[in-house]
């Protein structure tokens, strides 16, 4: 009697291990703010709705850590160029005065090139200077955004819905996408479940294509490659692959997916913002990965996914949830102590440090 | 036989350890004509700002020493010295003995705040920059969460002038008018109109100086020992991990001083944003300088202060003149900022590869020579 129970006991330690610590209290954290929820006067279907909303906005930028894990380029800190070569593909495809759906396909279209160059670009100087990425990365990211904030001032955009209007040049910090591609994948099948409870299917299923891709890319013989140089570089470079350039390849795709993150998250916000804008926007895109479950070398679909909806459960239910018991907004600081936290967390584990 | 290098190698050599400071220098030649302004009116500008931010950036050599890199964690001394500022405006002590009780208040947060901080960087060894960065984000909320929420429910604060309108939380902006330049006016002399904060001056040549004997002492040939090879500090029983956190800790607390002495200048705390952007342009500066992730001297502080802040100051009014737009200016220097560190990041690394190259080279042909 008594082996059965500490065998189930170490069962339980063992799936708690696997599983996280860290990510069952964030887990436990939620499912208890969604039970005080109803106590405290908060519609469950509004809550539930904006979750999915919101999973579905930031998803595909934290899908686009994936790649650079798993080639051993670390976290993608440098997200901000995948997002910039969005905001080019948006701004240029509403330049020429694309509406509706096709503006969003044509802002993807004009996105791919600038994805490809930068990211190729940021793969040479990622490939120079192995083992120190995050730290260049981060800054990469950075100078690359305040890069461009003198570059939307000078580029010779036009279109009056999005230039300054007394100037008539230098783009607004932020432009609006309705008649242009606001909520396009939002209002694609979308069900409505209740009055409140409304599931974006359009979204999910983008994500999913996405998603899927990229798990059929991992699964190829040059996806195989790519995990085989995040695990091991010298083995894969004993095996006769080409490191460097499936490196180059992995920044490649992420900085693509990043544009495709933000053109997403654009049309179901509906705001583009430019400038500034994109500064801190990797933070919460790396922190969300590692919630679900993902280190610094170790990345799936799946963390993708419980991340993103962990993380982003908590940013919609706290404020709401908190807001209504003792009326004060502390949100914003649990988010940046959850988000931190977690990156922290995962930057210090002893298994992957010696990397 | 041994590699020796030609001239030409030595001036390729010199220009790649110097191409930071070198394209500054450029930078800062193009721009002062354009920006108009008058040789007077810069040098004082200049004067201003090394003694407002050479504290801060001194702070960061020890780390470097210590072979931790960068220490974007001095943001956690610039919030020890906020939170020693936020008690004196509070208790209203005004003048010299304001400013030595903010320190005093700072002291004890930055040291614990330093040991946690360098106990985090002990379980991250090898990427220890991202690491503190991330801890100064981590920070931020905590300090919020004290700050915002906590001062006025939790800890006593009387002054109404600092509490928000709801009852609890610290203001936005602290007006310092108690302690605004009490350091820098002690002992303020005029050379050739330019006024000069002789006191301050002095406090931080005290603490280069400082700089200068604790290399020399056990703890400073410790730590110089910890930074060369940590594995061979250890065999000659050096406790690594404890030299480390006492070289984290030494640059929270001078961080935190720092941050006093710098908003002493400034004359207002912008509560939540103040510290944020502290370290990445402490940071900035020094590499301007002409330091590196694993080498920096005192000299490279006080070239940095000068050659950032002239870009600094010249840029908006050089932007304008240039294209008609200040804000341009803006950006291109926030741009170049965070340029400069990205680019002596990639060049310590490229540079890192290259010198286990060549030690390599010289040990095969050691080698060769045995065989």
């Amino acid at each position: 009697m008594n082996v059965k129970v500490e065998k189930i006991i170490s069962t339980i330690m063992q799936g708690v291990k696997s599983f996280g610590l860290p990510r069952i209290i964030i887990g436990l954290f939620l499912l208890l703010l969604f039970i005080a929820a109803p106590f405290v006067g908060v519609n469950i279907g509004t809550s539930l709705s904006d979750t999915f909303n919101r999973f579905g906005m930031n998803a595909v930028m934290v899908l686009a850590m994936v790649p650079m894990i798993h080639s051993g380029c670390g976290l993608n800190f440098g997200l901000p160029l995948g997002i910039i070569a969005g905001l080019l593909g948006g701004t240029l495809s509403m330049q020429f005065n694309f509406t509706g759906p096709a503006s969003f396909m044509m802002a993807i279209v004009f996105a791919t090139p600038f994805a490809v160059i930068l990211g190729w670009g940021y793969g040479q100087l990622l490939n120079k200077v192995k083992g120190g990425e995050m730290m260049i990365a981060t800054y990469v990211g950075f100078s690359s955004v305040a890069f461009m904030c003198i570059m939307w001032l000078l580029l010779p955009y036009s279109n009056p819905t999005m230039v300054w209007g007394y100037a008539g040049k230098g783009l607004r910090t932020t432009i609006s996408t309705e008649g242009y591609y606001l909520h396009v994948l939002n209002d694609f099948l979308s069900i409505q479940v209740t009055d409140h409870l409304v599931i974006p299917t359009g979204m999910f299923l983008f994500f999913g294509l996405l998603a899927l891709m990229v798990w059929a890319f991992l699964h190829t013989k040059t996806g195989t490659a790519m995990t085989a140089v995040g695990s091991n570089r010298t083995f894969a470079r004993a095996s006769g692959i080409h490191v460097d350039n499936i490196r180059t390849l992995s920044v490649v795709m992420s900085t693509w997916l990043g544009a495709l993150g933000i053109l997403v998250y654009q049309q179901s916000f509906g705001f583009i913002q430019l400038y500034m804008g994109p500064f801190y926007m990797a933070l919460p895109a790396v922190s969300a990965i590692l919630i679900g479950g993902a280190s610094v070398n170790k990345a799936t679909i799946m963390n993708v996914i419980v991340g993103t909806f962990l993380f982003q459960g908590i940013l919609t239910m706290t404020p709401s949830v908190m807001n209504s018991m003792i009326n004060t907004d502390m949100s914003e600081v649990i988010r940046i102590i959850v988000s931190n936290g977690m990156i922290l967390y995962a930057l210090t584990r002893k298994t992957e440090a010696t990397r | 036989m041994t590699l020796q290098r030609t001239n030409l190698q030595k001036v390729k050599r010199f220009l790649g350890n110097n191409t930071v400071t070198i394209l500054f220098l450029v930078i800062c030649a193009f721009g002062i004509p354009l920006s108009g302004y008058s040789a007077n009116y810069l040098v004082s500008e200049v004067v201003v700002r090394i003694a407002r931010n050479s504290f801060l950036i001194v702070s960061l050599l020890i780390p470097i020493l210590a072979g931790m890199g960068l220490n974007f964690g001095m943001t956690l001394g610039a919030m020890a010295g906020q939170i020693g500022l936020v008690f004196i405006s509070d208790w209203g002590i005004v003048g010299i003995p304001g400013i030595v009780l903010a320190m005093i208040i700072s002291t004890p947060i930055s040291v614990a705040l330093g040991i946690w901080c360098g106990k985090i960087l002990n379980m991250a060894k090898g990427r220890e920059m991202v690491t503190s960065y991330i801890i100064g984000f981590f920070m931020n909320g905590i300090y919020q969460l004290v700050v915002l929420y906590g001062m006025g429910a939790i800890i006593p604060i009387r002054s109404n002038s600092l509490v928000l309108p709801r009852g609890y939380g610290i203001r936005n902006t602290v007006n310092l008018i108690g302690i605004r330049k009490s350091l820098d006016n002690l002992l303020m002399i005029r050379l050739f109109g330019i006024p000069i904060p002789l006191f301050t001056l002095v406090v931080i040549a005290l603490l280069c100086i400082f700089i200068l004997w604790f290399k020399k002492t056990k703890l400073g040939q410790d730590m110089r020992a910890v930074g060369q090879d940590m594995e061979v500090a250890r065999a000659a029983g050096i406790k690594v991990e404890h030299t480390r956190i006492v070289s984290i800790v030494i640059s929270t607390v001078f961080a935190g001083y720092g941050m006093i002495i710098y908003l002493q200048n400034i004359g207002t705390l912008n509560t939540y944003n103040s510290h944020m952007q502290i370290g990445m342009f402490s940071v900035a500066a020094l590499l301007v300088g002409g330091a590196t992730v694993s080498q920096a001297k005192i000299r490279n502080v006080f070239l940095g202060v000068i050659l950032f802040h002239i870009m600094f100051i010249v840029s908006p009014m050089a932007g304008k003149n240039l294209i008609g737009q200040a804000q341009l200016g803006e950006y291109f220097r926030v741009f170049v900022s965070y340029g400069v560190i990205t680019v002596s990041l990639v060049l310590y690394e490229i540079r890192k590869k290259h010198d286990r190259g060549i030690a390599g080279q010289i040990l095969a042909q050691e080698q060769g020579v045995e065989a």
